[in-house]
């Protein structure tokens, strides 16, 4: 039952599977990682930008990635919009923004998804492209286009984000803000619109990030429930704000995932992230590439 | 403070009563369905705020300790046939030793990462549940009640009327421990955990307590589904939206007083029981996403919050 040859192939897929887990979990490696909010609604907004490509996909036959950049300006003010909501109502006040900030987002959530099951149905939706259902062959092994492409982008999209936060000055003031947000205020810089920024950022990212979800697999409403696991499991085990630890880590979390589906079978890869989760906090809650002693 | 103790058990005694009476008088079955689910919300939520309200660690695993609570009357019923209450005083010691792990994991994880962890517990156990064949798998099992016993006349009533003692139980534990060294020594190191642990307040000894009685509670309610339902799977054994109901209950009662969470649950969980029966599941959940978003926003203390306010300005003017 054990060869070498479906080993590596667990391998290969793994790796794609984890550069695409990457590009999903740098906009909360920036919102939590960086920003320190507990964005537990960002797998439901990913699923929400996954069903606008769908729209844009299936009525006017606009290439999934097309569209995903398409989205992303109105990405972008919604996380704006977000941000504005948050810090209003919980960092403004001080006190507690912890247990209710989590509470706060997790109703977000359930009201996109809920919205979402009463205007598409509970039903699984893919999108078109020529790149979808082809696969490339290397000997015995197959793989999917839709994978390669997924794993392109991603890679590509989280060397921008990463050359981003540490050659532009907006990116520089984002890293700032996530060290010390006093001294910045005492510089003359105003903090909470750079975080504001950072976090529309953050959610603009998803734009790409949910074309290649649905690129990847079919998408259903609930589908951000797993992904509360995967994209917290990539983002902690990183080291909170690092976006080259995001890709290592995702990558690793991709191969293991890949690894159990072929040994153990897919009952058991919901619970591949959380477990890695689990150890990762126990044994070394800074992550591997930590910024925080 | 005494003669309250005193008005306290008799209501308590009086609510059996009258619970103990309704299943004698009502004939129709659907009632105490219905009342089932609120009591058991009540259970969790009072449960839930032990930790989650005094200690301020946010237990996003209810679901894990409620499907668990589940799964271990499935497994004696299984086993041994073994009768409702040896089934519930199981899950009770399952939860127990739950809680206990838990409040382990509090030695190195606070604030988010703590709820993050609940989380992840949550869907371990419940892929474990999934891949064991003998309790059913992803499929589920089916179970058929046994007969009901003496004095009651269904087996709902009876499961109503032990749900009801739960619920006595419940918030007779969380009043001792809001009056109690506990409960101060919980807010202590809710409000600074470093700061009460200099002070010579047992930290990790309180949280580790408030785990294990929170975690028994949260399993006790989650035993007798099984039989309610004669149905246990994991996914709605598991299900997220106990957790955030839960979490919703609590946060929208207020959880700075023990009546806090029964208030919650009781408005909210039978909001949730009159959308599900006139419109439909769906929008049950929009409305406990809108109704949680809405209180944390603009009621962060819950009512009981916003009832200690009017008072205070009504004694200021």
């Amino acid at each position: 039952m054990f060869s070498f040859d479906l080993l590596l192939d667990a391998v290969v897929l793994g790796v794609l599977l984890g550069c695409f887990y990457a590009a999903v979990s740098l906009g909360l490696s920036v919102a939590f990682g960086l920003l320190d909010v507990p964005h537990v609604a960002h797998p439901a907004f990913l699923v929400l930008a996954s069903y606008a490509v769908y729209v844009l996909n299936e009525h006017y036959g606009i290439d999934p990635l097309l569209a995903g950049l398409l989205i992303t300006p109105f990405l972008f003010v919604l996380g704006l919009a977000a941000y504005r909501l948050y810090y209003e109502t919980f960092e403004k006040r001080g006190s507690d923004a912890g247990v209710r900030g989590i509470a706060f987002f997790f109703g977000i959530a359930f009201i996109i998804e809920v919205l979402i099951i009463l205007q598409f149905g509970v039903d699984q939706r893919s999108v078109t492209a020529t790149y979808i259902g082809k696969a490339w062959r290397i000997g015995d092994m197959r793989i999917p286009f839709r994978l390669l492409v997924a794993f392109a982008v991603a890679a590509g999209l989280t060397i921008l984000l990463a050359l981003y936060l540490s050659k532009t000055f907006m990116g520089r003031a984002i890293r700032a803000v996530a060290q010390d947000q006093e001294a910045l205020r005492l510089m003359g810089a105003n903090p909470i619109r750079i975080k504001q920024w950072a976090f529309g950022i953050a959610t603009a990212v998803l734009g790409i990030s949910g074309a290649l979800l649905i690129i990847v697999a079919p998408v259903d409403p609930t589908l951000d429930r797993a992904y509360i696991g995967r994209t917290f499991c990539v983002v902690v085990m990183a080291g909170l704000g690092s976006m080259t630890g995001t890709l290592v880590a995702a990558i690793i979390l991709g191969v293991a995932e890949s690894i159990v589906l072929t040994l153990f079978g897919a009952s058991w890869a919901p619970a591949i992230s959380f477990a890695m989760l689990l150890g990762v906090l126990a044994v070394r809650p800074q992550g591997l590439f930590g910024r925080r002693s | 403070m005494k003669r309250r103790g005193i008005f306290f058990w008799i209501g308590a005694i009086v609510f059996l009563v009258a619970i103990a009476l309704m299943t004698k008088l009502i004939g129709n079955e659907y009632p105490f369905f219905a009342g089932y689910v609120i009591l058991q919300f009540i259970v969790l939520a009072v449960a839930w705020s032990i930790l989650g309200g005094h200690a301020g660690y946010v237990n996003f695993g209810t679901s894990a300790f409620f499907g668990m609570g589940v799964y271990t009357a499935v497994f004696l019923f299984k086993v041994a046939g073994a009768p409702l209450l040896v089934q519930i005083a199981a899950a009770a010691a399952v939860g127990a030793l739950m809680g206990f792990l838990l409040g382990l994991l509090t030695l190195r994880m606070q604030g988010i990462f703590f709820s993050i962890a609940t989380i992840a517990l949550t869907i371990v156990i419940e892929t474990s549940i999934t891949n064991w064949r003998y309790v059913g798998g992803a499929a589920g099992i089916q179970l058929l009640r046994p007969p009901v016993t003496w004095p009651f006349s269904g087996y709902v009533q009876m499961l109503f009327f032990v749900q009801a003692a739960l619920v006595v139980l419940a918030v007779a534990i969380s009043r001792y421990i809001q009056n109690s060294w506990i409960g101060r020594g919980l807010q202590a190191l809710r409000d600074d955990e470093l700061a009460a642990e200099c002070t010579g307040v047992p930290t990790l000894r309180l949280k580790v307590l408030a785990c294990v009685i929170s975690g028994a509670l949260m399993c006790a309610a989650g035993a007798p589904a099984a039989m309610y339902l004669q149905y246990a799977d994991p996914s709605s054994a598991f299900n997220l939206n106990y957790s955030v109901s839960v979490l919703a209950m609590s946060l929208i009662g207020g959880t700075a007083h023990w009546a806090g969470p029964i208030v919650g649950a009781i408005l909210l969980g039978s909001t949730q029981q009159l959308l599900t029966v006139t419109i439909s599941s769906e929008i049950n959940v929009l409305v406990l996403g809108v109704m949680l978003v809405l209180f944390v926003v603009a009621a962060p203390e819950g009512l009981i919050g916003l009832l200690r306010r009017i008072r205070r300005k009504e004694g200021k003017s």
